[in-house]
């Protein structure tokens, strides 16, 4: 009886999570669909949902007008980038927040993720002259530095929630054996975290290839990337919704491909800790 | 020996030098509407010719707005031609932010742009922007639903025409609504639609001393009027209407009439796209008889950023594309209905370009609106569904906003109006105007 029970629950469950699976996935499979319909179909009312003829012309036309090529490398290097560079600057202030908190330790972790709060438009013009004055705008290395300032609150306190979780009598012991600061945190610390920063580095890299303010304000040709490269398929004036489906399915495919593949590291380093 | 490999050495360095400076690589900014797209597609020409390079940054038209802004307030120089339109040359020519385009070589024949267009793109009588192409508004109506509820539309119909037609074309079981027009909050999108029809109801944004009129009847005549019209033969949930929503109803032919840019008539009349394509007719926007009608006036122009590296081969691009070698390029190649429209006077004396079925309306929409003298009332701005003013766009996105939630029944046409009287007023008192 008892079992009779949670197999009823089980499969009451697995509904309810495939129904809001779906419901979460449908934009995205509308989107893919659509990309795959005639311009006239994708505006069709009622929507045509499966029964439609299956045409590629949106994707070739896509292909034929933009670089895709371009705007794909630009993204990987400002997601990539952005990334390493945030890991490498947060796992020693993780560390020291970690294992040697101070009395303002919370106070410096909450200010950090404050900064999250301001409205981005608000710095936009300083930091398009800071740009100019430097000489970096549309350039990739611009948005690597930025979009790794802007993620850096998110790793950093990511990263001190996984190691705040791993036992800090294994550095001591570490520390009596001989090893330095750099050994601890390089061949000890690291190793024991490395679900959990691989975790934050494929969520950093998911924010880093959807942020398109940023990534839209401050390039022009030669660095943007496939934010750029939707918004240029976008038009209030003139129904191309077929085209720009499918140059979102082009942008959002990388990402994707790779969430699914990783989705086992992130959903264990995301809930990692979670349950005592 | 060493002299003769000088030379040679010295002619391959002048040589370099020369292609260097003759051929540049140029960054031009603009929008993803047809017209533009077909542009990028014949870059080709225009490098065959100049043997200069292009790069496109092409964007949303809200996106572009805001990053070109940017970088040409911040002197970036990311651009070296910008798309823009009529509502933000004469106020960035006026900063000095523009390069004169006063200087285009006779070959180009400036005299035969559009004098409405070129009045609308110049500052002090200096042009600073040439125009791609122009725009007003008319009429698009479905000639079989108007000839089925027995009706016969004028060449210059009035509203309350309009009005009668609307509903003698509705038929909600069949699901045509007998009117579509823009509700969509936006100072582009149904504020510049409510903007050019109050300009036929004898309203205006601001008096002469630029204190906001939307205390006046003339806007509360507007507003009911058309909430009243929408209510009974528009499209459910026209509050969140723009162009593209209502085109793609027309192009299903779920509306009797729709009244939008003149634009719209290549894209409603082409059989690829639209299942009423051979039955659509086209009229002048409506008035009321104080005259003036609701018809609007725009233009995508071309500019060159003041501080460019790239000046000339800009200049050499804007005389290519907006040229009348580059309408018979297209003509050629695409068919005359494709060519970019409202900009070139020539262009409506071409007796294959007559043939196309929007042609005339189009000339005669772009001619009977005059940005300089576009209200009843005399006022302090230039412009149609705009007042070019640097403020006018946050101040119209927030009215236009009320004016939404007035449509969708949030609030009332009074409170709407009441509101957007205080947003203007506090608006303009903080600008300094008042």
């Amino acid at each position: 009886m008892a079992r009779n029970v949670t197999n009823k629950r089980k499969i009451i469950n697995t509904t309810a999570a495939w129904a809001v699976g779906l419901l979460i996935f449908f934009p995205i499979l509308w989107t893919i669909l659509t990309s795959f319909k005639t311009e006239a179909q994708a505006i069709a009312d009622p929507p045509i949902f499966l029964g439609f003829d299956w045409t590629l012309e949106n994707y070739k036309a896509v292909l034929e007008r933009s670089n895709y090529g371009r705007f794909l490398w630009n993204s990987i290097i400002i997601a990539g980038g952005s990334t390493i560079l945030g890991i490498i600057i947060a796992v020693p202030a993780a560390w020291s927040m970690a294992f040697v908190p101070s009395k303002r330790t919370k106070d410096i972790l909450l200010w950090m993720l404050s900064t999250k709060m301001l409205p981005a438009v608000g710095v936009l013009y300083p930091i398009y002259l800071l740009c100019i004055r430097f000489g970096i705008l549309d350039s990739k290395i611009a948005l690597v530095f930025i979009l790794m300032l802007i993620n850096l609150p998110i790793i950093v306190w990511m990263l001190y929630t996984y190691f705040k979780e791993i036992p800090g009598e294994i550095l001591e012991a570490a520390r009596m054996d001989g090893a330095s600061l750099k050994d601890e945190v390089l061949y000890v610390l690291t190793p024991m975290a490395i679900p959990g920063i691989a975790s934050t580095m494929l969520l950093n890299v998911i924010l880093a290839w959807n942020e398109a303010f940023w990534t839209l304000n401050l390039t022009a040709a030669k660095a943007a990337p496939l934010t750029a490269f939707i918004a240029s398929y976008s038009s209030p004036e003139g129904l191309f919704y077929a085209k720009l489906s499918a140059a979102s399915t082009m942008a959002i495919a990388p990402i994707l491909i790779l969430g699914w593949f990783s989705q086992k590291q992130l959903v264990s380093g995301l809930t990692f800790g979670a349950v005592k | 020996m060493f002299f003769k490999n000088s030379l040679y050495a010295a002619t391959a360095l002048s040589l370099i030098t020369a292609s260097g400076a003759a051929a540049d690589t140029i960054t031009i900014a603009t929008v993803n509407n047809g017209d533009m797209i077909r542009m990028q597609g014949y870059t080709d020409d225009f490098t065959a010719k100049t043997g200069h390079e292009v790069e496109w940054v092409t964007l949303e038209e809200n996106v572009l707005r805001q990053r070109v802004t940017t970088d040409i307030s911040t002197k970036g120089g990311a651009f070296d031609i910008m798309t823009i339109g009529m509502y933000e040359t004469p106020i960035w020519g006026a900063n000095g932010w523009l390069v004169p385009l006063n200087d285009l070589s006779a070959e180009y024949d400036a005299a035969d742009i559009l004098p409405a267009m070129a009045d609308g793109l110049s500052h002090d009588g200096t042009l600073y922007a040439a125009p791609f192409y122009g725009e007003s508004s008319m009429i698009m109506y479905r000639k079989d639903l108007m000839e089925k509820a027995g009706m016969e539309m004028p060449k210059a119909p009035t509203w309350e025409f309009i009005k009668e037609a609307a509903a003698a074309m509705t038929d909600r079981d069949d699901d045509i609504n007998g009117i579509c027009l823009r509700g969509k909050a936006g100072w582009g999108e149904g504020g510049a639609f409510i903007t050019a029809m109050s300009n036929s109801f004898g309203a205006r944004w601001f008096d002469e001393d630029w204190n906001a009129q939307f205390d006046t009847d003339a806007w509360a005549n507007t507003l009911n009027f058309y909430k009243d019209m929408m209510d009974e033969s528009g499209p459910a949930g026209y509050a969140a209407n723009g162009f593209n929503e209502n085109l793609s109803l027309f192009q299903q032919g779920k509306c009797g009439m729709w009244i939008d840019a003149t634009v719209a008539a290549s894209f409603v009349t082409n059989a690829d796209d639209s299942t009423v394509a051979d039955k659509v007719g086209f009229a002048l926007a409506p008035d009321t008889g104080l005259g003036k009608r609701s018809n609007w006036l725009w233009a995508w122009a071309l500019a060159i950023p003041a501080g460019t590296q790239n000046e000339a081969a800009a200049k050499e691009f804007i005389e290519w594309a907006t040229s009348k070698d580059y309408i018979e390029l297209v003509a050629a190649k695409e068919g005359w209905a494709n060519v970019p429209p409202g900009a070139r006077a020539s262009l409506y004396e071409n007796p294959e370009y007559q043939k196309v079925p929007f042609a005339q309306m189009t000339l005669d929409s772009i001619l009977s609106a005059d940005p300089r003298n576009s209200t009843v009332e005399p006022s302090p701005y230039v412009g149609i569904q705009f007042a070019a003013i640097p403020e006018f766009a946050g101040i119209a996105t927030e009215v236009s906003q009320e004016f939404s939630a007035a449509y969708a029944g949030q609030q009332t046409i009074e409170e709407a109006l009441a509101k957007a009287q205080d947003i203007t007023n506090e608006a303009m008192e903080a600008a300094g105007y008042r």
